[in-house]
């Protein structure tokens, strides 16, 4: 018996998110007596497939195979399906990101195992198995149980905390049967963000709405990210005008994020944008209005302009960093 | 080629939530029902590439899973330009339930549109466990479909970037934002045309349900936003780093 997590790995790097989910498994694995093994598909060194032993794994599946260097839906879900099956795996956990929506859904199937996604904490009970996972678009919470033998889940990225241990692991080649006919994708063109934090791994994100009222007035919230080391983002009609890229719109429709710190800059806070940012830890609005719907949803407010507000805002950090070192 | 968009309905996305019956069920009273944001510019792209690609498609079908009270949203979907609809008569109970019944019906099809989530229970499901009982490729995350000299096109999101495949058919896409600008908006013509396409009722088959909703939360209540004044914006920087410790 087991706990199986599928681990992704960036150009052979394991992210955070990684680690988070390796520590949620554990906490399962420890409920259940039994223990935490790992899943890695992709070309990862060792030294680097250890670092999951520091968060509970005790056993490494490597699958190293130059078939599956891109993500295949198919190909992935036949390989985790057979790990799972080899390991007696009662629980499995991938991330709820786009590569665990894409194949947690297919091992469901191979294993006729209830599938749990959008998860943000532990199981409330584990006979019978219910696990709480976030539904209508962060409006609420559903409290799931589950019937099947096999259970999976995926796991919000940020929602759960890193627990440390000192595991030995043991890291265990696994060659899987996999033909050149269960490849009916074909990536053609990789196109890598690269040199910028990524919206949905950034601990904290700046993000602007209409109120910032042009293109050309984002360089204060651009400085403010790069102060705090922030990602930006945007609201949905400004990506629709094109005033930032696509990749930053974040809400319903967008990106769904859940960072420790969420500045919202000239947003008014209509539901479907809170349906993206709402599991933030903590919010922050500038609003000229102060009826305005986001400073419900936020901790701290502050009514009044934000292109008056910005650069005051940054001289402050700037102060207050200074005063640190 | 033959193109199935799978349409879940779902409340308007304004809804306020509530839940009855101690908290065991969704509170449906007063709530307005859509086709689901993604489902509807799924459509609208199946739409787009059948006037675009000549005579490439021959066909646009729609089908949902759920009980009769999901049947204007299905002609919603007929009057913004689907050919057919299909209505699989039992309540969506789970999503394996749900991917098992459409997988009768799709397994006719060429192309297979499934949003990526449904903003009613958030399950980013069901279109990749179509696949699986189809035994399809899926590719999930999809902002662009295209055909180009018969070929399939797709691009999709991974975590840190975008990749561009190619792909055999038949096959699941499970589309995301972009894949169409706007969505349609059905014309006068396209209502009353509604009327008279076919909606065929489909009997349920026999499938297992692996989950069932015990019971529902609302979000903590929160804590009310505390306000710094405009000409103090010291004191924010302030709160945040000594108080919420996040910067
Ligand atoms: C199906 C559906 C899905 C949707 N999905 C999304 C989504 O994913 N994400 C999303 O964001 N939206 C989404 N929307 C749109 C959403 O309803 C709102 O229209 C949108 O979020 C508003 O964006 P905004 O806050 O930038 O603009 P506005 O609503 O125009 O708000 C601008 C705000 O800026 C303030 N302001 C003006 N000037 C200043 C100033 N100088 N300083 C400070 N504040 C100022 C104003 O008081 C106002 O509150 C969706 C809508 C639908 C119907
Ligand atoms: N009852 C249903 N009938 C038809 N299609 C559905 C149904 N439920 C979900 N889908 C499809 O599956 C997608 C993802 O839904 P879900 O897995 O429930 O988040 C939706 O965008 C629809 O395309």
């Amino acid at each position: 018996m087991s706990v199986l997590v599928y681990t992704e790995n960036w150009d052979g790097k394991f992210k955070k998110v990684s680690f988070e989910l390796v520590s949620y498994a554990n906490e399962i694995a420890k409920k259940l007596n039994t223990e935490t093994v790992v899943v890695s598909i992709g070309d990862v060194a060792k030294d680097e497939l250890k670092k999951l032993g520091g968060y509970g794994a005790v056993k490494i599946i490597n699958v190293n195979d130059e078939k599956l260097k891109t993500l295949a839906n198919q190909p992935y879900a036949k390989v985790i399906s057979q790990v799972a099956e080899k390991e007696d795996a009662k629980v499995v956990i991938f991330a709820h990101n786009n590569t665990g929506k894409a194949v947690a859904p297919r091992v469901s199937v191979k294993l006729k195992a209830g599938l749990v996604t959008g998860v943000a904490s532990l199981p409330s009970n584990y006979d019978p198995f219910t696990v709480s996972k976030k539904a209508f678009t962060g409006k609420a919470f559903a409290n799931v149980k589950v019937n099947s033998d096999v259970k999976i889940i995926t796991l919000f990225q940020n929602s759960f905390k890193l627990i440390e241990t000192d595991n030995k692991v043991n890291i265990e080649d696994f060659n899987v049967e996999i033909a050149d006919g269960d490849f009916k994708t074909k990536v053609e063109q990789v196109n890598k963000v690269t040199g910028k934090l990524l919206l949905t791994d950034a601990e904290i994100v700046v993000s602007g709405g209409r109120g910032m009222k042009s293109p050309e007035n984002w360089g204060p919230l651009e400085e403010l990210a790069e102060l705090l080391g922030a990602a930006t983002a945007c609201s949905r009609p400004v990506s629709d005008e094109e005033w930032r890229s696509h990749d930053e719109h974040v809400g319903q429709t967008g990106k769904i994020i859940a960072p420790n710190l969420y500045f919202a800059l000239g947003i008014s806070g209509a539901i479907q944008h809170l349906g993206g940012v709402s599991s933030s830890k903590h919010i922050v609005a500038i609003n000229t209005d102060k009826d305005a719907p986001i400073f419900e949803a936020a901790d701290y407010g502050i009514v009044g302009d934000v292109q008056k507000i910005l650069p005051e805002l940054n001289a402050a950090i700037k102060e207050m960093k200074e005063a640190e070192n | 080629m033959k193109i199935l968009v799978c349409i879940s309905n779902v409340p308007d996305t304004t809804t306020k939530i509530r839940f009855k019956d101690d908290n065991t069920a969704f509170d449906t009273t007063g709530v307005q029902w859509i086709i689901n944001p993604w489902d509807e510019l799924a459509l609208t792209r199946a739409i787009e590439l059948k006037e675009t690609s000549g005579e490439a498609i021959e066909k646009i079908t729609v089908v949902s899973v759920g009980p009769k009270t999901a049947e204007p949203t299905i002609r919603k979907a007929l009057a913004i330009g689907a050919d057919d609809a299909i209505r699989i008569d039992a309540e969506p109970k789970d999503a394996y339930f749900v991917a098992a019944q459409l997988a009768v019906v799709a397994k006719d099809y060429d192309i297979v549109l499934n949003g990526i989530e449904a903003c009613d229970y958030n399950g980013s499901a069901v279109g990749g466990m179509l696949s699986e009982f189809l035994e399809y490729p899926s590719v999930s995350a999809v902002s662009k479909l295209e055909i180009e000299n018969g070929e399939i096109k797709v691009s999709r999101e991974i975590d840190g970037g975008t990749e561009v495949l190619t792909t055999q058919l038949p096959f699941v896409a499970i589309v995301q934002k972009g894949i169409a600008k706007e969505p349609r908006i059905p014309s006068m013509r396209g209502i009353m045309m509604a009327r008279k396409k076919p909606l065929n009722i489909v009997e349920a088959v026999e499938a297992e349900v692996l989950t069932e909703f015990e019971s529902f939360e609302l979000p903590p209540a929160k804590a009310a936003c505390k306000m710094v004044d405009a000409e103090n914006v010291k004191e924010l920087v302030d709160l945040l780093h000594n108080e919420a410790k996040v910067i």
